[in-house]
């Protein structure tokens, strides 16, 4: 989890991704209240409405729901929703950047998925 | 409360310190006034307080005029830097004295940020130093709880862990007491998160009023080789370039996020602006000719 604002990427994107790695992470689970906006704009020093643009953008996409009064809670199939959505993603934020950079090194396709494996080997 | 101006102008002598000014803000939200010296804010922020009339168009607080009209303007405080305090009166009275003027004043808050601040209600408010009388300004603003809470670069002498303490109470004071907040600042780095909405003024006018978020989407920072960023920048809006070792920087203002992609499809860095870089490059574009 990243737990500082980052310059590149919108402030209320940041608050969704802090989210949704806590409960890929386990820290959160299904029912468990996450932080509210305010607890989250005075963590970070942020305006409130920014930190419930993040928050609200979850609700609509079902990772979180609301108990009027109470707070924020993880949904059903977060998990399920969170994991199909970063693995849309997976091939621009990652991806990409790793063929650019090897590019620039001159590593080629081969030689960059001989890398991949031995990070496999290591894993294991 | 909302705030609207109509073709607002004020003229000092031959000076125009405000050119026709259109603008329109919404309650409760808290606002950044930003402009280079000179460009007109504390000349609006002062009308808005009442303290002098248009010289033409309107200024209206829900519909009303402020100028002489006190049951508006005891819902507007307006916190300025040269808020000094001469007479000799201890720090008690006069937040007893302030205190009168402002219906929802909150004693509690004030007492618990003096403790905060370190103040002594029995100090003499004349020999203050520069960053206490600071504090003390920002002390009545924050306890008056009007509707429109103005501060005009109100942190003159106070030191960094004086200021992030003014901003964590402020955020603290505003969740608790919605209200509308106006920060002038040039600290602008500093505080730019607690932004909702951004108004830049420029030579008296009004050079764009847009949600802080908004104003970030709209800023690319492109770096990557001269020949390609200079492909990639032709015909954009360019605000600011600089160059070193082949290499190339722009800010690019007022695109839609869809070039990022181009940008980064063509092997280009992409970031985005801080407010503050927005500020000075936007301000600055008029008259770029003089610093190339």
């Amino acid at each position: 989890m990243d737990l500082k604002l980052r310059e590149d990427i919108p402030i209320f994107q940041q608050i969704t991704e802090t989210i949704e790695s806590g409960i890929l992470e386990g820290l959160y689970q299904v029912d468990d209240r996450v932080p509210s906006s305010n607890e989250f704009a005075k963590y970070y020093q942020i305006n409130p409405a920014t930190a419930a643009k993040g928050i609200n953008q979850l609700v609509e996409q079902e990772i979180l729901f609301k108990k009027r009064g109470i707070g924020m809670f993880v949904g059903n199939n977060a998990r399920t929703i969170i994991l199909s959505k970063r693995k849309d993603r997976f091939y621009t934020d990652y991806i990409i950047p790793l063929q650019n950079e090897a590019m620039k090194l001159g590593i080629t396709s081969e030689e960059l998925s001989k890398l991949i494996q031995k990070g496999d080997v290591h894993e294991n | 409360m909302k705030i609207e101006t109509k073709n607002l102008s004020k003229n000092f002598g031959d000076k125009k310190a405000l050119n026709h000014i259109n603008l329109t803000i919404e309650p409760n939200k808290i606002i950044g006034l930003l402009g280079r010296n000179g460009a007109g804010k504390t000349t609006l922020l002062q009308l808005l307080a009442g303290h002098f009339k248009p010289s033409e168009g309107e200024i209206l607080i829900n519909g009303e005029n402020p100028f002489n009209r006190s049951h508006v303007l005891e819902k507007v405080c307006l916190i300025s830097e040269a808020n000094n305090f001469k007479r000799k009166l201890k720090i008690r009275e006069i937040l007893k004295m302030i205190s009168r003027f402002y219906p929802n004043w909150s004693q509690p808050t004030a007492e618990r940020l003096l403790k905060i601040f370190n103040l002594a209600p029995s100090l003499n408010a004349k020999g203050l130093s520069k960053g206490m009388e600071s504090a003390l300004s920002i002390i009545i603003g924050l306890s008056s709880r009007t509707d429109i809470t103005i501060f005009d670069e109100p942190y003159i002498g106070m030191d960094a862990y004086a200021r992030y303490r003014f901003y964590a109470i402020l955020l603290e004071e505003y969740e608790a007491y919605p209200r509308t907040i106006i920060i002038s600042t040039h600290l602008i780095d500093e505080v730019s998160n607690l932004f909702e909405d951004v108004v830049l003024m420029h030579d008296g006018s009004i050079l764009l009023h847009e949600s802080a978020e908004e104003m970030k989407n709209k800023s690319l920072q492109i770096s990557g080789s001269l020949e390609k960023v200079t492909a990639f920048s032709e015909g954009k809006n360019v605000i600011y370039t600089t160059q070193i070792m082949g290499q190339k920087t722009v800010f690019i203002y007022g695109e839609k996020a869809i070039e990022e992609q181009q940008a980064k499809a063509m092997g280009l860095s992409v970031e985005r602006c801080s407010i503050q870089e927005l500020m000075v490059h936007l301000t600055n574009s008029q008259e770029e000719g003089l610093y190339v």
